[in-house]
């Protein structure tokens, strides 16, 4: 099989030289701990009697996560391999890092990796007197049966749940508040999204998985994970359909609710392409008397170049909507 | 007729080490297109990253240094190199198997079979995967059952090894029956039926590379 086409020097290399673009780029907004160089911190964020919000996950989905490190958001990332969740010394030094005193809570996806290198790491930072929340997000409907959410994996809604955990610790509540605001953004975030073709590591540069020139997959996961069904490729408008359904039954939005909207590339399909699926979202959203109170339309969680989208709804309270408007300041991603 | 060493050295266990990083390496194509059927397609390429962190971390390693010493390098080498799923199951490892290891000065079939039996129950205790689940616990367990009968029976150091390596390996095939329970091809369901975990099939080549350097090693 041709092997896919990429601009790398060394696959070996591929995290440092990316990181070295990241800094060399956004030195104003990020740094590299000497500590580790896995560690990406806000320059401007971390500040005594502050909650510490520490990112992180494998690499490949720039975004995301280091993008959104900065002040308003989150105040570090601890940087993966491709596809691979990072190993505790990266997640403690930047814990060290950010801790002001009133602990430091985990945000992440919820995969096995993720939890087992991140509790290893709280574990440790516990024995040096650091205080270590975590929330897993588990936003990703189409992975596991509503009552077993907690089993979910967390692709997109990240997005949204790492944004108003980061607004309410850079107001300064207080941990258990942090913590609190994090698990309702978790709870009332739900994704549903579909693949039409896959990604390649740069260490093996073949795709990821087979698919069908005229198919699509429901459910795919943000690593290229197969989903949960196949099917002919439809209209976007029948694609989107079949996600905002999913999504509106667990949700339970109906008129007079507001949401948040995100439409989310996986990395290779066109903004154009995204554009039209919100849409038909939106049409479907005004249809249902259910307000948009703010949309994000592009590439937010990626899967490398992976072809496909995801739809994120975050059913808002006023607590939450204070938190989304919130502004921040980070690499990728601004809020005025 | 020469025969094969009934008591390895450090120095010999540093060379299984290598020995089983180079497999890996080999053989790294294998396991990420396994996984790439169940998977995210990364299992070959971590891998070969941890074991290449490990041979680089024990190359520099004294002559006179432990078991116990060798393993806990071969942990952090390998735990920081890939993190992932596979890190902190290889580091718990290393470090429950170097742990059973404390004091040794040499290694014969007894405490090699009591080195992968704790090397397997830290898989077990750090990943939480019960047999059946379709991880690389279902390599494992074979394995050591299958080691600890060859050693009840009198069974020489590379037979017992042996006899871990084809525990794993029906562990491995018996893999594809299951459906998975744990790690992401757990979200697949049915589909992941009919497919072997790549976590087993390393867990094969791993225990395979011993029983081989074993074998390769006369008096």
């Amino acid at each position: 099989m041709a092997k896919t086409k990429k601009l790398i020097n060394d696959a070996n290399n591929i995290i440092t030289e990316m990181l070295d673009g990241v800094i060399g780029a956004h030195g104003d907004i990020l740094r590299r701990l000497d500590s580790n160089p896995r560690s990406i911190v806000a320059v401007d964020g971390p500040r005594d009697g502050k909650v510490g919000i520490l990112i992180g996950g494998g690499s490949g989905h720039e975004p995301a996560f280091l993008g959104y490190v900065g002040k308003g958001l989150a105040d570090a990332a601890a940087v993966g391999n491709v596809f691979a969740s990072p190993a505790p010394d990266p997640i403690i030094e930047a814990t060290k890092a950010i801790d002001g005193g009133a602990g430091v809570v985990y945000l992440y996806g919820n995969y096995a990796g993720d939890v087992m290198n991140f509790d290893m790491a709280a574990e440790m930072c516990a024995m040096e007197d650091i205080t270590v929340r975590t929330v897993l997000v588990t936003d990703d409907v189409a992975s596991a049966p509503a009552d077993k959410w907690k089993e979910r994996r967390g692709v997109a809604g990240d997005f949204f749940v790492f944004k108003v955990a980061g607004a309410a610790a850079d107001q300064m509540l207080d941990l258990d508040a942090v913590v609190a605001v994090a698990e309702k953004a978790n709870r009332a975030t739900y994704t549903m999204g579909v693949a039409l073709g896959p990604c390649s590591l740069p260490h093996t540069l073949k795709p990821n998985f087979e698919i069908g020139e005229d198919e699509m997959e429901i459910g795919m996961g943000i690593h290229g994970e197969p989903g949960v069904a196949r099917g002919k490729l439809q209209s976007a408008d029948a694609v989107t359909d079949s996600l905002v359904d999913g999504i509106l039954a667990e949700a339970k939005a109906g008129a007079g609710d507001e949401v948040a909207l995100l439409v989310n590339g996986l990395g290779s399909t066109s903004l154009m392409e995204l554009y039209v699926v919100h849409r038909r979202v939106k049409q479907r959203l005004d249809e249902a008397g259910i307000k948009i109170h703010r949309s994000f339309v592009g590439n937010y969680v990626t899967s490398l170049e992976m072809a496909g989208m995801s739809v994120t709804l975050m059913k808002l309270d006023a607590d939450l909507k204070k938190h989304l408007d919130h502004p921040c300041r980070c690499a990728m991603f601004q809020v005025a | 007729m020469t025969e094969t060493i009934q008591q390895i050295t450090p120095a010999q266990f540093v060379a299984l080490f290598n020995r089983i990083g180079e497999a890996i390496e080999a053989e790294k194509g294998w396991l990420s297109d396994l996984d790439g059927v169940i998977g995210d397609g990364d299992h070959g390429v971590t891998m070969a990253i941890g074991w290449t962190a490990v041979r680089e971390a024990l190359a520099g390693i004294g002559a006179d240094k432990s078991f116990t010493d060798i393993c806990n390098t071969a942990a952090k080498a390998f735990l920081n190199a890939v993190g992932a799923s596979a890190g902190p199951l290889y580091a718990t490892a290393f470090m429950r198997g170097g742990a059973a290891l404390k004091g040794r000065e040499t290694l014969d079939a007894a405490t090699m079979v009591a080195f992968i039996e704790a090397a397997a129950q830290g898989i077990v205790d750090r990943g939480k995967a019960e047999p059946g689940d379709k991880t690389m616990v279902d390599a494992w367990m074979p394995a050591v059952a299958a080691a600890k009968a060859a050693l009840a029976d009198g069974k020489s150091l590379a037979d017992c090894l042996q006899a871990a390596a084809s525990g794993a390996e029906s562990g491995m095939k018996a893999t594809a029956d299951m459906t998975a329970k744990k790690g992401r091809s757990s979200k697949l369901g049915e589909r992941s039926l009919g497919h072997m975990d790549p976590g087993a099939a390393s867990t094969f080549i791993t225990l395979r590379t011993m029983a081989q350097g074993v074998a390769a090693l006369t008096n």
